[in-house]
């Protein structure tokens, strides 16, 4: 019995050994974190670098800024002008090869007034008489943003121009001619989104730079304002955005506008090209508000018609050309488009009554039948249909019978275009 | 008879003319036979919220279920490894292959839907294409035949049966099937890699291999292999089952 007795109290001893360990150590557990929000604290200075990155996509820095596949903004891209190439330089805030040494005075300047912190002048391939309407706080935050991102070490690359362009100099001619400086001031008796967009618009977004036409000099003209112009190197026209015959806004829903900018398809029509580009970088990261501000912006430019409608003279097609176009349509197009062209939108864009496919320059439908596209995967649409090149399938003769039966059918109201005009973009682009 | 042969002449002289035209118009008439497309290579789908509907954009060069056309140079897609394709897409989209068609076609699409279109490719079984004659002499096709199914130890060459597995469908997850490639589409391909312009994933076998091959060595493997015919199961063999002779940066 003793023995058993003892193992019995030692037991009963272990027990509340264990006992009490448990309860010690249950007392001297680590605390619980306290409790976490769901949206982590934000201060001032985080929220302004948050601020910066929403406005450099809207600003689109990243697009010429970044290598494809390379470190972001660390520069090097080259940008083919008519002028020669210019690199882009890096936007890191590396202190001996980016912009580590800038302060934001600098970089305001520099957004402001075109001048570098060396006290050069920009080329404007820089969109600064865009960026000139952007407001001291929102450069700031931009730049605050910059100035957060890791530094990557990437010497700049000395620009590739023609003389006499590769004089700095001369560029003060050009700033006589076509650049205002000036923050944007929002106009009274316009709404407060109507002004936003204004501001997105002419600032940031810089959609001046293709959608006014370029002169020889590079220059483009503020009375010409979102009147269009091919696009100098891409062999892209941008479509006027106050003319009827182009991409005028002013019959299209605002919804419709916004998801073009945001969404990169809609009911009316759909991005590609260096468009694409644009959603892909920039706009689909754009809020449903600002976008829609944009589209309120875009949809009030007075519509000014610079040129006139084809005459029904101008607009004569031979019939076996018709035909040859029908043809072709009801094989290859009619899957998606429609045999009267309203497309399945917003997958597949309408034909009939899209100006993209009427206006006077065909650059843009003949470059789409020829090289097919895909819109941009974006947040709101992450799998976009796409259309097939048909370069290796049509010729010349074909293709022209085509975009000419697109454009003059369903009511369309856009004149025929020649094998020869085919024929030029074909030599010129990718196959 | 020497009067008929004023009526001869006549008739020559009016048949001319028509022969001229005919000759001249014979390109045309090739070409527009050419560009009828085939049925399976022009656009169609069922459903317009469907992947089908999605991967029109390909169909015109790589066939509805990727089984390439008649044009030599575009390949077929069908049955290479998803892994594979996807490589190939996203290396489209980033500059990395260059091929400009494609380059543009694929620059703005995110990396989920490049997969889900790697995927959808890799899982179509179509029946091969007809065989392209080639016209490589004996010699070469032996040469070819060598270099495909044993390598050439002297030039430190491996047999591509190695890694695009023992009947040439490729293996998982990133090395394609070489069965049913036309000739032009896989001499354009090593000529690419020989001199620098088509990379893989580090390290590069392919370029290891490429660079050891002269250009008969091209032609002759090229001649061979696509005159293989492809197996019935064409899917690709499980990943890594054998030990690869060069390290491939697209298999880890």
């Amino acid at each position: 019995m003793k023995p058993m007795r003892k193992t019995l109290v030692v037991g009963a001893a272990l027990a509340c050994a264990a006992l009490v360990a448990a309860g010690a150590l249950y007392l001297l557990r680590p605390g619980m974190l306290p409790h976490q929000s769901a949206v982590a604290a934000v201060n001032p200075s985080t929220q302004t670098i948050n601020r910066g990155e929403y406005l450099a996509r809207a600003g689109d820095c990243v697009a010429c800024h970044t290598v494809p596949n390379g470190p972001m903004f660390a520069g090097g891209r080259a940008m083919a002008t008519p002028f020669g190439n210019l690199y882009v330089p890096n936007i890191t805030p590396d202190d001996d090869t980016g912009i580590g040494q800038w302060n934001a005075d600098e970089f305001y300047r520099m957004m402001h007034t075109g001048v570098s912190r060396d006290g050069k002048l920009l080329y404007p391939a820089m969109p600064f008489a865009s960026y000139t309407q952007v407001t001291r706080e929102d450069s700031d935050a931009i730049f605050a943003y910059l100035m957060s991102n890791a530094p990557v070490r990437q010497k700049n690359r000395e620009h590739e121009l023609r003389f006499p362009f590769n004089n700095r100099d001369l560029l003060i001619g050009w700033r006589s001619l076509y650049f205002k400086e000036g923050e944007f001031k929002p106009v009274a008796g316009q709404s407060v989104e109507w002004n936003r967009g204004a501001y997105l618009v002419k600032g940031l977004g810089h959609c001046a730079m293709c959608h006014t036409a370029v002169n020889a000099l590079g220059g483009s003209s503020e009375s010409k304002a979102f009147e269009g112009g091919m696009i100098p190197n891409q062999n892209w026209y941008a479509p006027s955005l106050t003319s009827n015959h182009e991409a005028g806004l002013g019959d299209w829903a605002i919804k419709d506008i916004s998801d073009l900018l945001q969404v990169g398809v809609s009911h009316r029509g759909t991005v590609y090209g260096p468009m694409a580009e644009v959603v892909y970088n920039s706009l689909q990261y754009l809020s449903d508000a600002d976008s829609a501000a944009m589209a309120v912006y875009l949809k009030a430019l007075p519509q000014k018609d610079s040129e006139a409608a084809p005459t029904a003279q101008a607009r004569l097609v031979r019939p076996e050309v018709m035909e040859t176009g029908r043809k072709v349509y009801v094989a290859q197009c009619a899957v998606c488009h429609g045999v009267e062209g309203k497309g399945q939108t917003p997958s597949y864009p309408p034909l009939a009554g899209n100006r993209s496919i009427t206006m006077a320059t065909p650059v843009n439908p003949i470059r789409m039948v020829l090289n097919g596209g895909y819109p941009p995967g974006t947040a709101k649409n992450p799998r976009p249909h796409g259309m097939p090149p048909f370069s290796h399938i049509l010729n010349d003769e074909e293709v022209a019978a085509t975009v000419t039966y697109i454009r003059v059918a369903w009511g369309n109201n856009g004149a025929p275009v020649a094998a020869k005009q085919v024929n030029d973009l074909r030599t010129l682009l990718p196959e | 008879m020497s009067s008929h042969l004023p009526l001869i002449r006549q008739a020559l002289s009016r048949l001319l003319p028509l022969l001229f035209i005919a000759c001249l118009s014979a390109p045309v008439f090739a070409a527009q036979q050419q560009s009828a497309a085939p049925a399976d290579a022009t656009p169609a789908f069922k459903k317009l919220d469907s992947i089908e509907a999605r991967v029109q954009g390909c169909v015109t060069c790589h066939g509805q279920n990727g089984q390439g056309t008649t044009n030599g140079y575009f390949p077929r897609i069908a049955g290479k490894p998803a892994g594979y394709l996807y490589n190939q897409l996203s290396a489209f989209r980033d500059g990395t292959r260059s091929y400009p068609p494609m380059n543009y076609l694929v620059a703005y699409l995110p990396d989920p839907y490049l997969k889900e279109i790697a995927a959808h490719f890799a899982a179509q079984r179509p029946p091969y294409m007809q065989r392209e004659a080639v016209s490589a002499s004996a010699e070469a096709m032996q040469r070819g035949q060598m270099l495909a199914t044993a390598g050439d130890k002297g030039k430190g060459i491996p047999a591509c049966v190695a890694c695009h597995g023992a009947r040439l469908s490729g293996m998982e997850p990133g090395i394609p099937g070489l069965a049913g490639l036309r000739p032009a589409y896989i001499a354009g391909q090593l000529t690419r890699w020989r001199v620098g312009e088509r990379h893989a994933a580090d390290p590069d076998c392919m370029q290891r291999i490429a660079r050891r091959l002269s250009d008969t060595d091209v032609a002759a493997v090229s001649a061979w292999l696509s005159q293989q015919a492809p197996p019935v199961d064409a899917a690709p063999e499980a990943s890594n089952l054998v030990r690869m002779p060069f390290a491939c940066g697209s298999q880890k």
